[in-house]
């Protein structure tokens, strides 16, 4: 066991916990944060994406260890107060959301994709969610959301 | 029956209000069944066949295991009949001593840490007894003509079909002998004779949630069990509910079943839940615990259900002035090692196999065969994809015969209002395949990227082309299926006023509970956001039906529009409701009611429209009450150098009735298409005795939001009178023209007409460079036995 030390959405967390425990388990069963969600356990769908340190990571390819010291947000710490962010009130109307079961994976990356380029293009957008799998939309409603959030200046 | 007018003052049908469940979802709020836990809940896994044929010798457990610890479930711990039914049962839940497809389950483990189980599973060693196995359509077929008595993989009569064919259908377009006669003379006056053969690979689902069940095993006083409850994403609560009642010989009322928030399905979680469901129940019933099962990904890839992969035939007797005069097509669907839903999808294979067209004469043989794969399944279009693709292929390859346009091909032989369909289905509502043609084309831009593609390609190895498929997709279950299911829709009003939908039918992203709040609000007259719709608990809701075959839109919301005006019936009658009665007034009638009654519900039944028939034996009628129809433009880029085909841009126009959630309705269609754009250049299974070998995200493509065109989504709407504001189903349509008209597109680009799917750069390349003079020649120049079917097997 390790103790790791985080801060995850903005709350201080100290875990004693095995080192090479998956930060998507830590998350989701140690932490009780199951908006993350785990759809292949190996890096290529996205549904466990979070942003660590501000950048977009699968967690289930993140050792617990390795975030020893670092900063984690979730899908739960994009709202405020139950106020849904701009990204996620776009997903919302524009039906970016079907399942949504990716949803929380692409919302963050839209987050961190914005964070770069408050303005992208379709091709920027393209280029950044093709980490992040979706089974329901054909993605064209996801891409109405972010160019709408991005409209709005989401970030 | 009081009648009642829409009120025409903000249509809430046609508008896009918020997805119900909506901001839970964007939230991460909404819970999964992996996101829920139940005290004192042990974990479950599979033990599964590493082979695909053969009878079991032995089983052993490893030694450095303390076995003690665990739960074992074996075949003779199933307390009822060991099957897992769905029409017939050949299924087993468990393999009692014999296997026929590998990862078929034979043991089920528990345990109460999750951790524990991934040892514990490989540390059980099976002896087989290994026997040879068929793994292709043509490896059974031929077993059967051989009577090779080794090969004959599933019995046949004890079960209905024959000998390693799980169901025929024959299907005329009139009278059997006077149609035969019409086809052999139709095929002696011919100008010409067409003759093609189209296959179509497996698909996986991919949803992003992986099957997934919670269940639950309650005793009475005397250790008996009482009943079981079953939690998980699903599609059809009621299958899992009948299932469950054979495995544990309980009454349906003592079997449970509650659908949770479901991460995506498109079939996949309409016969599969009744598997892990059922497994998940035994071990529950032995261990004393619940217990959760979550398949990996991997596992569910490898041992769930898939598309049929399939072969359909044509030959086409056509005049030379391009009438279909009359047709054959054989379409042969390969079900897997068990029945499970073959028949059925056999069935829309089979009806959808003549599309859009007039057909003087014409005859539809179809068969579904057995192979020791992992059963096929339900996925979304459900046969209609595989015989619509050798369809639309099969009809450019007509007019590249006989020298006309695929436009004008097409627009000779379209079935219009009036006419009767293969099955001798009157079309009385309105159809006009040749408008939508033009304004499909006009938007995709099709003559004049034809005209200029053609130009282009003289100068460049990306060769340029655009392609199109016509077709339709009828609504609801085929034929007297409908009045079989006999859907009940219950529509109650709680204590606070508010109207509340009870039904079976499953949100599981395409909209349901939206839609469906939309009808109740329209009809109710009342504000959206005051419809709730009750979590499909089977113990409250009742038999809508199953979330399939796309019935939920038009069968399922035209019952919640009965009950809705029942309700308001009742309250005109006995609480003097006015006809324009405010929310207020509604809410004040129905307090009042429920005060007076202790409860407010209207509860409706499916009523078959008056003038359907459908004939079983003949397999003749209105096989559908109603159909959307489509066309679909697709517009490709085939790089020479690297063979990799993209698709460049999408035009998609279909006559839906009326469209009831623009917003959702347009979702629907891209995510159709998007898979369809899969289904035909990305997404291959391969096989390898039985086995699919690349069951993993990282080797099983689907597009990513880096691969996708413009996907442009075009509605016509001619409201159909079977469907709550006259909506018909779309969930199924998007899935029907992507393939066909890709292929076509690309035959458009290359000159080369390749008539397999999934047709990844590697298929190209392969066919492509086994053809040396004239390269890219015309369509007939390439031979066509190197159009290999990309379901063979590799080669260890």
């Amino acid at each position: 066991m390790s103790l790791v030390q985080l801060t995850v959405n903005g709350k201080p967390q100290r875990l004693d916990i095995p080192p090479m425990k998956r930060l998507l388990d830590m998350l989701r069963h140690d932490l009780g944060l199951t908006g993350t969600k785990e759809g292949c356990g190996e890096g290529e769908c996205g549904a466990c994406a979070v942003l660590l340190d501000g950048e977009l990571v699968n967690s289930c390819l993140v050792p617990a260890l390795q975030v020893n010291g670092s900063s984690v947000c979730t899908i739960e710490g994009v709202s405020t107060e139950g106020q849904l962010h701009p990204i996620q009130q776009c997903f919302l109307e524009r039906g970016g959301a079907q399942c949504g079961i990716c949803t929380p994976g692409m919302i963050l990356a839209t987050h961190h994709l914005l964070d770069k380029h408050p303005n992208p293009t379709l091709e920027q957008i393209q280029e950044g969610l093709a980490g992040n799998l979706c089974r329901c939309t054909g993605y064209m409603r996801i891409f109405e959301s972010v160019q709408e959030a991005a409209k709005l200046g989401a970030i | 029956m009081v009648t009642h007018t829409m009120p025409q003052s903000d249509p809430i049908l046609g508008a896009s209000p918020l997805r119900k469940e909506g901001r839970a979802k964007v939230l991460g709020a909404a819970q999964y069944i992996d996101d829920l836990s139940l005290p004192g809940m042990w974990h479950g896994a599979t033990v599964r066949s590493s082979i695909a044929r053969g009878s079991i010798r032995s089983i052993t457990f490893s030694a450095e295991i303390d076995w003690s610890q665990f739960c074992i479930v074996r075949a003779s711990d199933i307390p009822g009949e060991n099957t897992i039914v769905h029409l017939t049962k050949d299924h087993p839940c468990l393999a009692d001593g014999v296997v026929n497809h590998p990862e078929e389950p034979i043991l089920l483990l528990a345990h109460p840490e999750k951790s524990a189980l991934l040892a514990a599973v490989a540390a059980v060693h099976i002896d087989y007894e290994e026997l040879p196995g068929v793994f292709t359509i043509e490896e059974s077929e031929t077993a059967v003509e051989n009577n090779d008595a080794a090969r004959i993989i599933w019995p046949g009569s004890e079960f209905g079909g024959t000998a390693n064919c799980f169901k025929t259908y024959l299907m005329y377009s009139g009278e059997k002998d006077e149609t035969e006669a019409g086809i052999a003379a139709a095929f002696e006056a011919a100008d010409f004779i067409v003759e093609g053969e189209y296959h179509t690979g497996a698909q996986e689902q991919l949803y992003i949630e992986n099957n997934g069940i919670i269940a639950e095993c309650f005793r009475n006083a005397s250790g008996a069990v009482e009943s079981v409850c079953v939690r998980g994403c699903m599609q059809c609560p009621y299958y899992v509910v009948h299932a469950l009642t054979l495995v544990f010989n309980l009454p349906e009322d003592k079997c449970r079943v509650i659908q949770v928030e479901t991460g995506g399905a498109f079939g996949g979680k309409e016969d599969f839940p009744s598997v892990i469901g059922s497994h998940a129940a035994l071990l529950a019933m032995k261990c004393g615990h619940p217990v959760k099962i979550i398949y990996d990904r991997a596992e569910d890839m490898a041992a769930t259900t898939k598309r049929h992969p399939s072969r359909t035939r044509h030959r086409t007797a056509v005049s030379k002035d391009g009438k279909l005069l009359a047709g054959t097509i054989d379409v042969a669907i390969d079900g897997g090692a068990y029945s499970t839903l073959s028949p059925v999808v056999l069935s829309r294979a089979t009806i959808h196999a003549p599309g859009p067209y007039k057909w003087p004469h014409i005859r539809v043989k179809a068969k579904a065969m057995a192979t020791n794969i992992p059963p096929h399944g339900a996925f979304r279009g459900f046969g209609a994809p595989q015989s619509l693709f050798g369809l639309e292929r099969h009809m450019d390859k007509i007019a590249k015969t006989i020298g006309l346009t695929p436009e004008e091909l097409r627009r000779r032989n379209f079935l219009a209002t009036g006419d009767t369909t293969a099955t001798g289905q009157p079309l009385i509502e309105k159809v006009d395949m040749q408008h939508l043609l033009t304004r499909a084309l006009e938007e995709a831009g099709y003559h004049e990227k034809l005209a200029r593609f053609a130009e282009e390609n003289k100068h460049s190895s990306i060769k340029r082309g655009v392609g199109f498929a016509a077709f339709m997709h009828g609504t609801g279950f085929t034929g007297s299926g409908e009045r079989r299911l006999n859907s009940l829709v219950y529509v109650d009003v709680l204590e606070d006023g508010r109207p509340q939908i009870l039904v079976s039918s499953t949100e599981f992203g395409q909209g349901t509970n939206t839609i469906l709040s939309q009808v109740a609000a329209q009809t109710l007259q009342l504000p959206y956001d005051d419809i709730l719709v009750a979590q499909p608990d089977t113990s409250v809701v009742p038999n809508s039906g199953p979330t399939v075959a796309s019935r939920t839109a038009m069968i399922v919301g035209k019952l919640v529009e009965r009950a809705s005006l029942q309700l308001l019936d009742n309250l005109r009658e006995h609480e003097h409701l006015p006809a324009d009665h405010t929310r207020e007034e509604f809410i004040a009638a129905a307090k009042s009611f429920r005060a007076k009654h202790g409860e407010l519900r209207a509860s409706v039944r499916y009523e078959p429209p008056a003038k359907i028939y459908w004939d079983d034996e003949l397999y003749r009628g209105d096989a559908y009450p109603g159909y959307a129809w489509a066309v679909y433009v697709a517009e490709v880029a085939v790089d020479l150098n690297t063979y990799m085909t993209t698709v460049t841009r999408f035009d998609a126009l279909q006559e839906v009735g009326k469209v009831m959630h623009p917003v959702l309705a347009k979702g629907q269609i891209e995510g159709g298409v998007a898979q369809g754009i899969g289904y035909a250049l990305y997404e291959k299974c391969v096989w390898k005795n039985g086995r699919m070998m690349n069951n993993q995200m990282t080797n099983y493509i689907m597009p990513t939001s880096a691969d996708l065109p413009p996907i442009h989504v075009h509605f016509e709407e001619t409201p159909s009178i079977h469907g709550p504001g006259g909506a018909k189903g779309i969930g199924e349509l998007p899935m029907d023209g992507p393939a066909p008209a890709i292929l076509n597109a690309i035959e458009n680009a290359t000159g080369i007409a390749f008539n397999t799917i999934p047709l990844l750069p590697e298929d190209m390349y392969e066919r492509m460079s086994s053809f040396t003079d004239p390269p890219l020649g015309g369509t007939e120049d390439l031979d066509p036995s190197t159009d290999q079917d990309t379901r063979t097997e590799v080669t260890a």
